[in-house]
């Protein structure tokens, strides 16, 4: 045997390393079937999408030419075709909004609603799981009573809704935050991330961070509350049944401190299965990110989709969809690992002793 | 069913729950003759009245030409019910479908059947029917078709998950070895094992389908002026804040009141019901 | 001498806003220091109760309504608040569950289980002490590769590798009270001979008390020094293990020990709620209640 097959034979032996080959595997067939339905989708639209690139008075020659260029003269599995030998060269065509590549347009706007969507995710895991803990920890009893309300209260409501009322209660009547916006008019920061608070960071200007930061905290908040109540309550449910196990059981009959049974004993088996749908919520959060990007008027991909949306600008809406499915597909398989780096089932599948 | 009533009426969240939707879909139905000005319900103006707020002639305000909010929102939830009801008489029998079949079949039925359920569900679900509100004409019909379209997955998912589980069951085994055939053993057998996770997620999604139907709405997707809607009528008032608050909050609250009822409701149910989270 | 536990008259009813469910009618049991004591009857007996009674478990849940006295030491566990009730777990008392492998915690290393249990004794252990503890109390189960355990998970490990690890964890403390609830039930029946003649082994080596909690009096035989016959939340009968073997006196009794190797059906007999065998004291064989 040679020595280099026997390092690839450990690696694949790894079990994490295992668990993301396969996750990329299924990743891949299934972003082939999601630029599948966005063709589709895409392609369902009445009306010559070559027209409506061109407007109502264009000259039938030029319409022809560009469908002839746009290969919508060919069979639609091979205009299935050139979308995808196009999409692999990063190419997503033309943009007739900004008039500019979908491209161009996506680097410039996916930034601000990761670094939207991202802030809202840390709100959501810092609230809702300490939330979660508190109510299974009081199962029964009117902390669980509480965040039950909370978290059914919050999921009530659709995120444009809890954007506008913060809007008014703390930007208007109490103006603790500004109104919209990344940043104040007069920061000039170089863009390096694209990520306004690590972009003020590295600047060294703290004063601009602090604008920045205090621009991206009411959206975040509006755009984490239906998910901060949902990861509390998952949380709780999974506790209470972890509750319910033996080894509880015996770590109440050992003495440990209740506070730390929860926190500890109880917490990380029951976190295992909410991660899932913690992932599950990022992804409702990259959708409502439009309605509450729509409310601060905060300069992300999702105002442009909408922008793009109501002009009918086909390359510009497929290339956004393309990429918030791909930013999806990669949370959740960061999530899968996670989880999998947690669950030392997963990470040691051998036996000791066996 | 009476049973099921007194029960829910043991717990105040659940009672809190039925009290809210039965006035939210009361309100839907008469709204013709309880609201105060029906003809609002269309294009018509009024700017001796417009855009003032809560007065005892219109008690959440009028909008920026004269008609009265509250009726408007009366009018608003008969959409936005209808709409709702017209997507769960579409999504869960065919997710239940798909779901029961490649959870019991197994197979490459199987495999074909959850990759495109993946597909689906790996668009996030707004943007999804935001895509495709994107290429159709902006209807009632056509958001109703979007929204079916995104929901649809969610009831495969359930449903194969738990008709996997149930597959292993000893009863299902049962059934196989005194010969039943697959037809049988999938809707006599295990659907009815299935029901109250159905039951109770379609109760939890009659609010969700009017969040999403009312989002598709405040982005200029869904249904448009002068039909009234609660999204959009959140959407116009937004640009008048903070003067105009009532433009914006009654609409908001009238969607959050609806939805946290079903809501309560549908909780309510898990419990009766002894369906998981 | 003071025994070490006395229980007086023990009542206990579990009460919602609707009913009131009655499960101890008044049990009266002693172990003397060091002394091994069985509590055998049917599951739903009210034998397991008893044992998180002891333990001051139970005494926090809100719909356990508990009367009597246990009395641990001098002290009674009944009239103890809270906190002196935690005190005494994992310290003077410690138990040993049924099913080892879901006993343990299946998200954390053996190792980092067992310090905790370490430092419910001495919070302030370091990690080499825990550690060299630790070694010795595996070595002392006799567990071959005790550096190798440490650092594995439960589920890595076969259910009696887990006994054994649990049997350590209980008497690395060196409890006087060892609460040994149905152990090893959950495994095969040859491992399950082998882990408890070396917990008796053990126990007797450290003067631990133990009252084993179990369904099946043929083990309790080999194990115990005295036995109490448990029956719908009374006790029975009670003596010593040799007397109660030679000439069981209750008609459960005799039931209990001729069901044993059975397989099919329940075989204990049904004795009517309200009639005189139920309702008369227990049949002693001697000895202290």
């Amino acid at each position: 045997m040679r020595p280099g097959s026997f390092l690839g034979q450990h690696i694949l032996n790894s079990p994490l390393i295992r668990l993301l080959l396969q996750r990329l595997g299924i990743s891949f067939i299934v972003l082939i079937g999601v630029s599948m339905l966005i063709f589709v989708i895409a392609r369902v639209i009445p009306g010559d999408p070559a027209r409506i690139a061109l407007g109502p008075n264009a000259a039938p020659e030029q319409v022809a030419s560009l469908r002839a260029a746009m290969h919508l003269d060919d069979p639609i599995v091979v205009q299935y075709g050139f979308f995808v030998l196009d999409v692999t060269r990063g190419d997503l065509g033309k943009s007739l909004y900004t008039n500019r590549p979908v491209t161009v347009d996506i680097v410039q706007f996916l930034p601000a609603t990761l670094e939207l969507v991202f802030a809202a995710g840390i709100i959501m895991v810092g609230l809702g799981l300490p939330l979660g803990i508190l109510a299974a920890r009081y199962h029964g009893r009117w902390p669980d009573n509480a965040v039950r309300i909370f978290a059914l209260l919050t999921v009530s409501a659709p995120s444009f809704v809890w954007a506008v009322i913060l809007m008014l209660l703390f930007a208007f009547y109490l103006p603790l935050f500004p109104i919209a916006g990344r940043i104040s008019d007069i920061y000039e920061i170089d863009r390096v991330t694209g990520f306004m608070t690590i972009d003020t960071l590295i600047a060294g200007n703290l004063v601009a961070f602090q604008d920045a930061f205090s621009h991206l905290v009411l959206p975040a908040v509006a755009l984490s509350l239906s998910g901060i109540g949902q990861a509390a309550r998952l949380t709780r449910a999974n506790m209470v049944e972890t509750y319910e196990k033996p080894f509880i059981e015996m770590a109440q009959a050992y003495g440990f401190f209740p506070s730390r049974i929860a926190r500890i004993y109880v917490f990380k088996p029951s976190l295992i299965p909410s991660l899932t749908i913690i992932g599950l919520d990022f992804a409702a959060m990259l959708g409502n990110a439009f309605l509450v990007e729509a409310v601060f008027a905060w300069p992300g991909l999702s105002r442009y989709g909408v922008a793009v949306i109501l002009r009918k600008d086909l390359n510009a809406i497929m290339g956004t969809v393309l990429v918030i499915a791909i930013t999806f597909l990669i949370v959740n398989i960061l999530v899968d690992l996670l989880i999998a780096f947690l669950n030392p089932r997963i990470r040691y599948s051998t036996r000791v002793d066996a | 069913m009476i049973r099921t009533l007194r029960i829910v009426g043991q717990n105040p969240l659940s009672l809190l729950g039925l009290i809210l939707v039965a006035l939210v879909v009361l309100a839907a139905a008469l709204a013709p003759w309880i609201s105060p000005f029906p003809s609002h319900n269309g294009a018509v103006v009024d700017f001796v009245y417009a855009n003032q707020g809560p007065t005892a002639r219109n008690w959440m305000g009028t909008d920026l030409v004269g008609r009265d909010i509250l009726s408007r929102i009366l009018y608003a939830y008969q959409i936005s019910l209808f709409l709702s009801l017209v997507v769960l008489a579409i999504a869960p029998p065919v997710g239940t479908l798909v779901g029961l079949l490649a959870g019991y079949m197994g197979g490459w039925v199987e495999t074909i059947l959850m990759r495109i359920v993946d597909v689906f569900l790996s668009i996030p679900p707004l943007v999804l029917a935001i895509a495709m509100m994107g290429v159709l004409e902006p209807t009632l019909t056509n958001a109703m078709l979007a929204v079916t379209v995104m929901w649809w997955p969610w009831y495969a998912r359930l449903v194969y998950s738990l008709a996997r589980s149930e597959r292993e069951e000893g009863y299902v085994l049962a059934a196989e070895v005194i010969g039943a055939s697959t037809a049988h053993i999938t809707f006599r057998e295990i659907l009815p094992n299935c029901l109250p996770a159905i039951i109770t997620k379609m109760t939890l999604d009659m609010g969700f389908v009017i969040i999403i139907a009312s989002s598709l709405s405040f982005l200029g997707l869904g249904v448009q002026p002068p039909t009234p809607d609660l999204g959009s009528m959140v959407a116009e008032g937004a640009r008048y804040l903070p003067d105009s608050w009532w433009l914006t909050v009654f609409p908001g609250l009238a969607i959050l009141v609806a939805v946290f009822g079903f809501n309560l409701l549908g909780d309510g149910l898990r419990d009766l019901l002894g369906v998981d989270e | 001498m003071t025994p070490l536990l006395a229980i007086n008259s023990l009542t206990l009813a579990f009460k919602n806003l609707f009913q009131h469910t009655p499960v101890l009618h008044g049990i009266s049991l002693s172990i003397a220091k060091g002394e091994k004591v069985a509590l055998v009857g049917e599951s739903g007996s009210g034998k397991s109760v008893t044992a998180r009674i002891i333990l001051g478990l139970l005494q926090e849940t809100a719909t356990a309504e508990i009367g009597g006295e246990v009395w641990f030491e001098g002290r009674d566990i009944n009239a103890m608040r809270k906190a002196e009730r935690a005190a005494l777990r994992g310290t003077d008392m410690s138990m040993i569950f049924q099913d080892p492998t879901s006993s343990l915690n299946p998200t954390y290393t053996i190792r980092s289980q067992f310090v905790e249990v370490l430092r419910r004794r001495t919070a302030d252990l370091s990690r080499g002490d825990c550690d060299e503890r630790m070694i010795s109390l595996l070595e002392e189960v006799r567990i071959p590769d005790p550096l190798r355990v440490l650092e594995a998970y439960p589920f890595q490990l076969s259910g009696g590798m887990n006994q054994r690890v649990m049997i350590a964890m209980a008497l690395a403390n060196r409890p006087k009270l060892l609460l040994a609830d149905e152990p090893g039930t959950a495994l095969d029946v040859s491992v399950q001979a082998q882990t408890l003649s070396l917990m008796h082994h053990l126990v007797d080596n450290h003067q631990t008390a133990v009252l084993f909690i179990s369904h099946n009096l043929g083990v309790m035989r080999e194990f115990a020094d005295r036995v109490y016959v448990i029956y719908r939340g009374r006790i029975v009968e009670y003596g010593s293990t040799g007397s109660l073997f030679a000439g069981p006196l209750h008609p459960y009794t005799q039931a209990l020990m001729a069901a044993v190797p059975r397989i099919t059906g329940s075989g204990l007999p049904d004795l009517p709620e309200i009639s005189d065998t139920f309702l008369a004291p227990p049949v002693s064989h001697g000895g202290t209640l």
